[in-house]
């Protein structure tokens, strides 16, 4: 109680050094512009997709719709029900990109990050080192000699074109070898091992549980990257186009379809952005320890 | 000394046996990173100095490549232009940003500092909300903001924001700055949470007087490895800026006047299959990015001191 008491002082003393009224009213100014203009096109994004197609070209243009209707919806269902990929395959095709290569990196990148968080052998501190570095280098600037190595393999017309480079994410890899190696305490480890746990046991109900916040980061990475998976120039086949994919080919084809691209809009920013909310506290306790030893 | 070799060798061999389960639980992720990180970037490099062209055998060309790329190929040169400004004003003023706004939003209670963070956030994530500002910026009245301007008089006809180059990078910069609170900005939220409280209490009584000072003595060298990391991905995103260009300008922009290093690697690579020219332009990123990020490390080492 009395420490509790004095923990609440503490906590009033720290807000309180050196704030001066005014810089606080200047910080709240400052973040109520700010998060104004970055709330303004996503707030507009979300109204385009109610919008019936005559509101996008009224003179001025109306912020909010002014009848909201789903019409741009089953337009869009329409649309697309007609067109080579119904819009139900793309969706799949997304969705299972989606699943299949979040939940590979998150197995693969937890399994290598759990010797070289916690075990000591010739190459780890190289290992790192390397993925460290490929931090720098994301798709958009490999996607050529990726191509060139895709190729090489014979990896053409295949989900795997599209799921295998995500298994090998470097910055998952990153986020999960920094928790695990901060977070999970040696001593749980040893005894379990003294028990005569075997290492993958150790790593499978003792590590792993305890690194969900890291898990659950490399979900919104992996699923942000994938979701939006759009076009790849190893993919010839109708049946393994994407929703991006169908979606920039609709967003193309004019202003006519203006209230379609509206809803497509709204459909592919939500995903990363509900997935977001479900797991934030998660993501800043992981991302925490993501942090650069000197 | 013969021996001594020999017997470190065999140590080293005994090591790497007595850990071979180590090795097996990389084995997954390694071969993957290998395969679709490494070897691509390696072979950008080597390919680099060849014509090849995914077809024929790569036949050795020497310097050829870079020699065109630097003296022949006007577009690659806007290209890197653009990348470089690019780079220089989204890279860092996006990083500032980050910084200030976590840092900002770290002083409030808990439920207004979430929504704020999910906020600034969103952007980096919604990569489909990006279209929003094709409709800001339209060429014709239609456009959010030319409407905006001509309703106030203050313009007589509608700008060409998309396709005038005098204004083309300016939207290029600002729709690029609303999408950057992302992984750094995390991290950096995520650092400031983690300060010690205790810190700033021996700091207030070593004499910090306001809240400036105890950021730069107390806060920013606390969150020293979030900033090198931040910095990391703030370099491997503003270097890698291409595919939003093309989302607002089109591809080509007008007389490629939104011309990226990214976007010059694609055209040879994806559309002329000019591989080994695509390679070479790719190497040239590679290699600003890395001299780039070890200036910058070095700079923030002396965060503080």
């Amino acid at each position: 109680m009395n420490n509790k008491v004095q923990k609440a002082k503490k906590h009033r003393y720290h807000r309180r050094i050196g704030r001066s009224f005014g810089g606080d009213v200047a910080m709240i100014i400052f973040l109520l512009l700010f998060g104004s203009l970055t709330a303004f096109p996503l707030i507009y994004a979300i109204g385009n997709a109610f919008k019936p197609l005559d509101e996008f070209f009224v003179f001025p243009p109306h912020f909010f719709p002014q009848s909201p209707t789903m019409q741009n919806f089953s337009d869009l269902n329409n649309l697309l029900g007609n067109s080579l990929v119904p819009f139900s395959r793309s969706l799949f095709n997304t969705v299972f990109i989606t699943v299949v290569g979040t939940c590979g990196l998150i197995l693969l990148a937890s399994m290598c990050a759990y010797p070289l968080a916690k075990k000591e052998f010739p190459g780890r501190q190289f290992i790192f080192k390397v993925i460290v570095a490929a931090l720098l280098f994301n798709g958009t600037v490999t996607a050529v000699p990726l191509y060139i190595v895709m190729s090489k393999l014979g990896l053409v017309d295949n989900y795997l074109v599209m799921i295998l480079p995500a298994f090998g994410l470097p910055m998952g890899l990153y986020i999960m070898k920094q928790f695990m190696e901060q977070m999970v305490p040696d001593s749980l480890m040893e005894a379990a091992y003294i028990d005569g746990a075997r290492d993958f046991r150790v790593f499978w109900s003792i590590v792993m549980p305890m690194v969900r916040p890291a898990w659950l980061t490399l979900i919104i990475f992996s699923v942000q990257a994938l979701w939006g998976t759009g076009s790849n120039a190893l993919i010839y086949s109708d049946e393994y186009k994407t929703l991006a994919y169908s979606l920039s080919q609709i967003a193309a084809s004019g202003l006519a379809y203006a209230g379609v691209g509206g809803a497509i809009g709204l459909i592919m920013m939500s995903v990363p952005i509900v997935v977001f909310i479900l797991t934030q506290s998660n993501i800043t306790e992981a991302m925490s320890t993501s942090g650069m030893k000197e | 000394m013969a021996s001594g070799v020999v017997h470190n060798k065999r140590t080293l061999w005994q090591q790497i046996v007595r850990n071979r389960s180590c090795y097996f639980f990389m084995s997954g992720y390694l071969i993957v990173f290998l395969l679709f990180t490494v070897i691509p970037v390696l072979a950008a490099i080597v390919l680099g100095f060849t014509n090849f062209n995914l077809v024929q055998s790569p036949g050795f060309v020497g310097l050829d490549n870079y020699v065109n790329l630097f003296l022949n190929d006007d577009v690659f040169l806007i290209g890197l232009k653009n990348t470089l400004i690019l780079a220089a004003v989204t890279g860092p003023v996006g990083y500032i940003l980050s910084l200030a706004l976590a840092w900002m939003i770290n002083e409030l209670p808990p439920k207004p500092r979430a929504f704020l963070t999910l906020l600034f956030y969103a952007p980096a994530i919604s990569g489909g909300a990006a279209y929003v500002w094709t409709i800001i910026f339209n060429n014709d009245t239609n456009g959010y903001l030319n409407s905006f301007l001509y309703n106030f008089g203050l313009v007589d006809s509608a700008v060409q924001w998309l396709s005038d180059e005098r204004y083309m990078m300016a939207v290029a910069v600002i729709v690029t700055l609303w999408m950057s609170m992302g992984t750094g900005f995390l991290s950096f939220i995520a650092g400031l949470q983690g300060v010690d409280k205790s810190m700033y209490e021996a700091g207030a009584m070593d004499g910090i007087r306001n809240r400036y000072q105890e950021l730069w003595y107390i806060t920013l060298p606390a969150i020293k490895p979030q900033l090198l990391f931040g910095a990391v991905i703030s370099i491997a995103s503003s270097f890698g800026i291409g595919e939003l260009m093309t989302q607002l300008f089109g591809y080509p922009s007008n007389n490629y006047a939104m011309h990226t290093i990214v976007l010059h690697i694609q055209d040879y690579g994806g559309a002329r299959f000019e591989m080994g020219y695509a390679c070479a332009v790719a190497t040239v990123l590679f290699v600003m990015m890395i001299v780039t990020n070890s200036v910058i490390q070095k700079l923030l080492r002396k965060v503080g001191s």
